[in-house]
């Protein structure tokens, strides 16, 4: 496949995401979208990890080329994974302060 | 059109169609389901460049983890009723407005690029995506940062505990 593909593949999914954060006024749904992004962001990682090993296949068979992409893949995951867990503690703590998940009440840091 | 082909077309489409249902859906239980349908087609496209640890990661910790997390989160504080009062259209214009702009500088970019001309993707074979060359890689050189990402797991557990206990 042309890596244009999935670059283009990749930017869509990306640009939904930004469009959603920018547009809903739920704070799950526009945490949603943030990992929307990250995952648009891992496929265009490992699409180029694959395009880096077929450069490197062509000279050499043995190849390992490409490998640091889809590790970085991997701690992108485990990061995200640490970060979901904070994220919902804090809409949590949220709602139950302000009985409400709309962003929109989210202006002032006191109370 | 080979199998591979229309294989990377289907689950394109599927994997925009619903990233774009997330965003219009009214009921947020509706959203989850439908990011589980993305985060399965992104899924079906490392399998389709054969990375397959990658494809099973993304399935346990994405589908299985997290939006069982977000699910949980959803029905423990009730927000399955479409109540969501909406923003002012405009507001929503401009965002779409502003994510399409991003996207056009995205595609200009790529289409102006020298460097990715005549580049392909291996689909369907190569070896790095495997389990042994990338535990072999995570246990030699990126034996450290794979600890360090223990201390972040402990950390978050502790700081989600802390924050979500009652004062």
């Amino acid at each position: 496949m042309p890596i244009q593909y999935y670059i283009i593949l990749a930017a869509c999914l990306f640009c939904i995401g930004v469009a959603g954060v920018l547009t809903r006024r739920n704070a799950i749904i526009v945490f949603m979208c943030i990992e929307l992004m990250l995952n648009a962001v891992n496929l265009m990682l490992v699409a180029f990890s694959k395009m880096h090993y077929a450069a490197a296949f062509a000279t050499d068979n043995a190849s390992t080329a490409g490998t640091d992409a889809q590790l970085f893949v991997f701690f992108i995951m485990v990061v995200a994974a640490a970060e979901v867990s904070v994220g919902l503690a804090i809409i949590v703590m949220m709602y139950r302060n302000i009985h409400s998940v709309d962003i929109n009440f989210l202006n002032r840091l006191k109370n | 059109m080979s199998t591979s082909e229309i294989l990377f077309w289907f689950l394109s489409v599927l994997a925009l169609f619903s990233a774009i249902m997330v965003l219009v859906s009214k009921n947020p239980i509706h959203s989850v389901l439908w990011l589980i349908v993305v985060f399965f087609a992104i899924s079906g496209h490392y399998l389709l460049l054969n990375a397959q640890f990658l494809a099973i990661v993304n399935i346990i910790v994405y589908a299985g983890a997290i939006m069982v997390l977000f699910l949980f989160v959803i029905m423990l504080m009730n927000l399955n009723k479409e109540t969501e009062p909406s923003r002012n259209i405009w507001m929503k214009f401009s965002g779409v407005i502003s994510g399409g702009l991003l996207l056009w500088i995205f595609v200009s970019a790529t289409r102006s690029a020298g460097e990715i001309v005549g580049k392909t993707a291996m689909i369907k074979e190569g070896s790095i995506g495997l389990i042994e060359n990338l535990g072999k890689v995570l246990f030699t050189q990126y034996a450290l940062p794979f600890e360090i990402s223990s201390v972040l797991f402990l950390s978050a557990m502790v700081g989600a505990v802390v924050i979500g206990k009652k004062q």
